[in-house]
């Protein structure tokens, strides 16, 4: 009878992470928190680093205004999960500091653009404002996994295209560069990132079995 | 003076927040379905970034920046870590101020801009150009143009958006690519139109 109840409960929380990776991910369906995800796209490192990160903070963040919703008041509440988004990307942002200083450099101001980034208020709004704390902990997981999907996506067409690489190794051999074959400049800037998103997004609605995108 | 206006031009074209640093993004997926409502939001991003620039200025110089207290006995404190929390706070702040400021003196403005104010307080543009401002140590009078000269070019891509897609809503798009899709294939084709600019230099 334990048992399950524990797999039940296992199976919801599954569910819920899941829906924010495929059925309901953030990027391609509810059209938000693209704001920062771009920048980073030209590498692969960056954009693991930053999807990490974003996860991080989204699920601290839903589960601690998730466990103090019935404090905060209704009418500061923007302000309120301001403060505790903001709280914890000062120290996620010191973290990568202290340990990828590299990595931090090379995602520059964008590591601090996570508090503006609409996922993260989004699920603290919408989700973690009306749910439990493990419930909203495990959304944000979700949420934030979905994010670094489409992030990882972009980066490695970005990476590969524009500058014939992966994860910083050649991987296109070169023979294929002395057939005549050349990187793709145009995927290392800024377009290249809004091409894919695009292309993406086609290739997201037409699959079955996705909410679609309204017009 | 000729480097202050170098640097505007470059803020509205080469390095433009939207087209070249994917700042602002959700706003300008959103509101971007028609010229008029562009234009007032794209007029309250520049209002609202010319002001908060200067104002993180002195905040970030006066307190937070490494050896700033130095008037108040503390040569070897760093408070820069803050900055993100603090630059939040003083745009949500200012937002507010201006929005309770010209609902009392303007109401004509207020019915234009002001719904658009709330809006601008979480928009990445803003704490992303003041983040840059740090970032890129610009002087007092370099961050007010570049503030300026960021919401410019914000300004210019939204409306030039709004307005295209005013026109591909009579144009055969493919079904999958209709909506969000199309808006990110033509914000690319705009992006490369504005990194033509980058062979000026003034």
């Amino acid at each position: 009878m334990r048992i399950t109840a524990m797999s039940e409960e296992k199976e919801r929380y599954i569910d819920i992470i899941t829906r924010g990776i495929w059925k309901e991910n953030p990027v391609a369906y509810q059209i938000l928190g693209i704001c920062s995800a771009l920048a980073v796209t030209v590498k692969m490192s960056t954009a693991l680093v930053m999807g990490i990160a974003l996860t991080v903070v989204t699920a601290f963040s839903s589960l601690l205004i998730s466990s103090m919703r019935k404090m905060i008041p209704s009418n500061i509440r923007i302000i309120a999960e301001l403060a505790i988004i903001a709280s914890l990307v000062i120290v996620t942002d010191q973290v990568l500091k202290a340990f990828f200083y590299d990595i931090s450099k090379q995602l520059s101001i964008f590591v601090g653009l996570i508090i503006t980034n609409c996922i993260v208020l989004g699920r603290a709004e919408t989700y973690a404002m009306a749910n439990k704390p493990l419930d909203s902990f495990f959304d944000g997981i979700g949420n934030g996994l979905g994010y670094s999907l489409v992030l990882i996506i972009v980066a490695f067409f970005r990476e590969l295209l524009g500058s014939g690489k992966f994860l910083g190794f050649t991987v296109i051999p070169q023979f294929v560069f002395d057939a005549g074959y050349q990187n793709m400049g145009l995927m290392v800037l800024a377009p290249g990132a809004f091409f894919i998103i695009g292309l993406l997004v086609w290739l997201k609605n037409s699959l079955p079995g996705i909410s679609k995108e309204e017009r | 003076m000729g480097d202050l206006f170098s640097l505007f031009i470059n803020s509205v074209f080469i390095g433009n927040i939207l087209l070249a640093y994917f700042l602002g993004m959700c706003s300008f997926i959103a509101v971007s379905k028609n010229v008029e409502t562009a234009t007032g939001l794209g007029f309250a991003v520049i209002f609202v970034l010319t002001v908060t620039s200067p104002v993180n200025w002195f905040i970030y110089h006066g307190l937070l920046a490494p050896g700033a207290l130095a008037w108040a006995g503390f040569p070897d404190l760093d408070l820069s870590f803050l900055k993100f929390i603090t630059f939040i706070a003083v745009i949500a702040a200012i937002v507010q101020a201006v929005e309770m400021i010209i609902d009392k003196y303007s109401p004509l403005l207020y019915t234009t801009l002001g719904v658009f104010l709330p809006l601008i307080a979480v928009n990445c543009a803003i704490l992303g150009t003041a983040l840059f401002m740090v970032e890129r140590n610009y002087t007092l009078m370099e961050s007010i143009v570049f503030g300026a000269g960021s919401g410019t070019g914000w300004m210019l891509a939204i409306v030039s958006m709004a307005a295209i897609r005013n026109k591909i809503k009579y144009s055969d798009v493919p079904k999958g690519l209709q909506g969000f899709g199309i808006t990110m294939i033509i914000a690319g084709l705009m992006a490369m139109t504005f990194m033509m600019f980058s062979g000026i230099t003034l």
